[in-house]
């Protein structure tokens, strides 16, 4: 059982392939440079360093959001395309559980805050080993007044937001809470790998056609006429304007 | 000679779309999965929308389209793609699912410019269509006039100082209360209407007769709309689109026609969607009938963005050597004729 993780939604492009619940290998790159670049030239390395051909793969894991909307397309694209050159499944993997995997020993609650700009977080809690809440976009005050109201178990926290947010957290936050060390605090492949190997026994797999990201946001468009009906573009055309 | 077969990936603006093209003239497939009843209800394309709607489609379209040219994925010899000009993130969704489906098939990869797979289009429709010949590109983004000298080598000497003649009408459609897009609605509204009803400007840019400005005429017909507004009078929709049409009719015709005389070509060609438009088309082939040149032009459905003309165009980028490596990235901006200088960018 061959899976390749695939994970581009925040900085780090990140690849991996696991076997039988070993990790055989893992890239990631945090230089900046556009996923559209690195990712797939980083998935190739992957196979020639470990000796697998893509003809060996039996999943492929994508990283399914939420977080950067490009990003994450880049990913699923490319996932989309190999899946779709063997026929073989894929894995929707919810980025923040692949976050919360890389911490999912810590005892007592995981919240995995992915900067989501506009002073909010991408954010999901995680208390003995499962989800107790659903992917959402929160302003990291409401969120750090929940947690102050919570029981007095500790709090982890990782994510791309933490440098963004710690010196407010530590200001605010009144329960036991800490963070995630360097190499464990971003997105990382090996988690999605992983995570989609089980979704792969659990019979959750989907056909490439089927993946789908969850973006947690609707598109400002969508967002705007929902709220206020129609915008206007750059030529006005109201009678009574004129 | 062995056949070639190139499947194809267009995804630069709102339509999701894959072909099998062979030897860059015979079209296996060429499937169109089009959003435009999506953004209709925004007035234009809004490319968050767009990006996302490519990634659902994307695998369907590529499916139907081995499956339309009764082709396994072993059977091809390249993966192509738009790789710009177009919305970035559009192009981004089609340049990875390519990238990846060339690696994962260890086919060549290539990234085509999408203007060039317009002019290809004509190399599907025409048989015996080879360069040299003049062309005339007009696009929702995109009016040049270029001499094709060869297979991907153009020489523009002429082109838009400002909107494009597409874009034009998507405005002059939204003024009027047409919607989106303008082009068709226009062309199915001027039908009834009189060309010469009303005279708008023929947009001239002085010391360079062969550019094109259509601001001018835009500004013309939106004036000329608040007036009849503010005077309480009627507007006659399809006499204003049949009249608008003329005008930008007119000024693609006239510089087409003097390039052709000014540098001696006996064939015309025009491509791209605006190039779906009747009257221009009728103008156009009247136009050239007169002067005894030889007009080419795609049939509509190939004039609008499909994957079959990047199909076209890669044949002959491929036969010239061209291969892509997997860090190809999406260029938005990308000019005419710069196909290898910002491969990086």
């Amino acid at each position: 059982m061959l899976t390749l993780g695939i994970e581009s939604s925040g900085k780090t492009a990140s690849a991996a392939l696991a076997e039988d619940g070993v990790l055989l290998s893992e890239y990631t790159l945090n230089i900046g440079l556009t996923h559209s670049q690195t990712l797939l030239p980083l998935v190739a390395e992957i196979f020639s360093r470990t000796g697998k051909k893509v003809s060996d793969l039996n999943l492929v894991a994508v990283s399914a959001g939420p977080g950067s909307f490009t990003g994450l397309r880049i990913g699923a694209a490319t996932g989309k395309g190999i899946a779709l050159s063997r026929d073989i499944p894929m894995a929707c993997v919810s980025t923040l559980e692949g976050l919360w995997y890389n911490v999912s020993v810590f005892e007592g609650y995981v919240h995995p805050i992915m900067d989501a700009r506009r002073s909010q977080v991408y954010t999901q809690a995680f208390c003995g080993g499962r989800a107790i809440s659903d992917p959402e976009a929160r302003s990291i005050d409401e969120l750090a007044e929940e947690w102050n109201g919570q029981d007095d178990r500790p709090h982890l926290l990782l994510g791309d937001a933490v440098p963004v947010y710690r010196e407010f957290l530590d200001r605010c936050l009144r329960i036991p809470h800490s963070y995630a060390p360097a190499s464990s605090l971003l997105q990382r492949a090996s988690s999605i790998a992983l995570l989609g190997e089980s979704m792969y026994y659990e019979g959750k797999t989907v056909p490439g056609d089927a993946f789908s990201l969850n973006y947690v946001r609707k598109p400002q468009a969508e967002r705007e006429k929902e709220a206020k009906g129609l915008k206007e573009f750059d030529i006005v055309h109201d009678h009574s304007a004129l | 000679m062995k056949d070639i077969n190139i499947l194809a990936i267009e995804t630069s603006c709102d339509e999701t779309a894959a072909a099998v093209v062979r030897n860059g003239r015979q079209i296996l497939s060429n499937v169109i999965y089009s959003q435009i009843s999506i953004h209709t209800e925004y007035g234009g394309v809004v490319p968050e929308i767009a990006s996302r709607k490519h990634l659902e489609k994307i695998d369907g379209v590529i499916r139907k389209a081995m499956d339309d040219a009764g082709m396994a994925f072993q059977d091809l010899d390249a993966v192509a793609v738009t790789r710009g000009p177009g919305l970035v993130g559009a192009l981004l969704v089609g340049v990875a699912e390519a990238k990846a489906l060339a690696f994962a098939l260890e086919k060549p990869l290539l990234g085509i410019h999408h203007i060039e797979g317009h002019v290809a289009a004509n190399y599907l429709e025409h048989a015996d269509l080879e360069p040299p010949f003049a062309c005339l590109t007009v696009s929702g983004g995109h009016t040049h006039l270029s001499i094709v000298k060869d297979y991907g080598e153009f020489e523009i000497v002429g082109r838009s100082r400002d909107d494009a003649a597409g874009e034009a009408f998507d405005k002059v459609a939204r003024a009027v209360g047409l919607g989106y897009p303008g082009g068709p609605k226009i062309d199915a509204a001027a039908r009834e209407g009189k060309p010469d009803a009303i005279h708008f400007p023929r947009g001239e840019v002085d010391g360079h007769p062969l550019d094109f400005t259509f601001s001018g005429l835009k500004s013309a017909v939106l004036n000329y709309i608040n007036k009849s507004r503010m005077t309480g009078e009627e507007i006659n929709v399809p006499d204003l689109c049949a009249s608008f049409q003329e005008s930008v009719a007119e000024s693609l015709v006239s510089r087409a026609i003097s390039l052709c005389r000014d540098r001696g070509f006996r064939r015309l060609a025009m491509a791209g969607g605006v190039a779906a438009n009747t009257h221009i088309r009728q103008r156009m082939m009247e136009a050239c009938g007169k002067e005894g040149i030889d007009f080419f032009c795609p049939r509509p459905l190939l004039c609008t963005d499909n994957a079959a003309m990047i199909g076209s165009a890669a044949y002959y980028s491929f036969i010239r050597g061209q291969r892509d490596g997997l860090s190809l990235n999406a260029s938005p901006g990308l000019m005419l004729g710069s196909r290898d200088i910002d491969a990086s960018s």
